[in-house]
């Protein structure tokens, strides 16, 4: 084999809408301001349920459209920071529900790039010949670790999930990958402190503002512009492509206006790029599977078109991919 | 020059007057500027001076910005 293929994809939304003009009341912001800010309209917000169900929901849509039997999946890996609980893995709960008995399971976290280490992950598994296919998911109910006071984030993140079922391929796939992390500024994007007290120290316990994501926007949106650009630029070198050859970008929809700073400085315009993020917000590890999703029921991705994939986000970690459709 | 250059950059984005904005305004504070406009402000910089400014937070007065510009543009 030479890569992996998505063969199916699909998503999961909860049927929750919050717009802006909740915020008001909220975090004391109007419509204008928001979208000002980060071009979002509104988001969605999972009011039963676990990230596992969104997962789930997502897994299903994929399953269903491929005509696999959940017995027939070798590996569930999910991307969440969201997580049921940190043990059992998310992926696990998938399988449980689904009834994937025959699937090795684990989760990954890599934030708002997570789809993509994911997505990376699956295809070493596969490339390595004791696997046959996966199941890649990135599920998030961000409305659990959100601070919906505090203006500056609580704007941002809203609940979903995507999920790819993946084959081996000989041709096309995955053409080119950049991943990369910068743990030295781990600092700058953090959530879902653990606790740290126990009998033997006298740490403080965690309060709940430390579950919350709290984030340096600044810091954020320098890493984020730099990373966003630099690695699409080197996927393309990569595999002698220009964006001409490119359908589509598909960010992480983090917010508009870093999506408009890569834009204007990869000298292309605005509709490059798929962008839904005026509806469904920031939903780190889920964006890009349900961004994706939306351009397959579309009828906006044929076989052989090229696109690029680019997450990025908390650890500091990027991740962008050139794949053939 | 460069401090005019900044200064009009800053005033645009923020909508103030450039006669308020000396070498020592603090871009945040004195100028009610948010991290979107700050964002912004760094952004038109680096596009002006042709720079990429590694770490944003450097960034908190009109001196910093002026600092950073000149000690980038000779090397």
């Amino acid at each position: 084999m030479n890569s992996i293929e998505i063969v199916s994809i699909g998503k999961a939304i909860p049927d929750t809408v919050i717009t802006n003009d909740r915020f008001m009341e909220l975090a004391g912001v109007d419509d204008e301001w928001i979208i000002e800010h980060c071009g979002i309209k509104e988001r969605r917000v999972l009011t039963e349920g676990n990230t596992s169900d969104l997962a789930t929901t997502a897994a299903m849509d994929a399953l269903n459209k491929a005509k696999v039997d959940p017995m027939d999946i070798d590996l569930i890996i999910v991307s969440t920071c969201t997580p049921d609980s940190d043990t059992p893995s998310t992926a696990c709960l998938v399988q449980k529900k689904i009834g994937a008995d025959n699937a090795v399971c684990f989760d990954i976290k890599a934030a708002c790039s997570g789809f993509i280490y994911a997505l990376s992950a699956a295809d070493k598994f596969l490339r390595a010949g004791s696997y046959k296919n996966a199941l890649v998911i990135g599920a998030e109910m961000l409305s659990k670790a959100t601070d919906w006071h505090e203006k500056k984030s609580g704007i941002l993140f809203g609940d979903g999930a995507g999920a790819a079922f993946v084959v081996p391929c000989e041709k096309g796939g995955i053409l080119a990958e950049e991943l990369g992390s910068i743990g030295k500024k781990s600092d700058v994007l953090v959530t879902g402190v653990m606790p740290g007290a126990n009998a033997f120290n006298d740490v403080e316990p965690v309060k709940q503002e430390d579950m919350y994501i709290r984030m340096d926007g600044l810091a954020v949106f320098g890493f984020a512009t730099k990373k966003l650009r630099s690695s699409i630029e080197n996927v393309l070198n990569e595999t002698n492509l220009t964006l001409d050859d490119i359908k589509y970008i598909v960010p992480h929809q983090a917010n508009m206006r870093i999506i408009e700073s890569v834009a204007k400085r990869l000298k292309t315009t605005m509709d490059k790029f798929y962008i839904n993020i005026e509806r469904f917000g920031n939903t780190s590890s889920a964006s890009i599977g349900i961004a994706l999703t939306e351009l397959e029921e579309q009828g906006l991705l044929q076989k052989g078109d090229k696109i690029i994939i680019s997450g990025f986000g908390g650890g500091l970690t990027w991740g962008t991919m050139l794949i053939e459709w | 020059m460069v401090f005019e250059k900044i200064q009009e950059i800053i005033a645009e984005q923020t909508g103030k007057d450039e006669s308020e904005i000396t070498l020592e305004t603090n871009v945040k504070e004195d100028l009610d500027a948010d991290s979107l406009d700050l964002f912004q402000i760094i952004q038109s910089i680096e596009d002006e001076f042709e720079i990429e400014i590694e770490d944003y937070n450097a960034i908190t007065t009109v001196q910093d910005a002026v600092n950073v510009v000149e000690s980038l543009k000779q090397n």
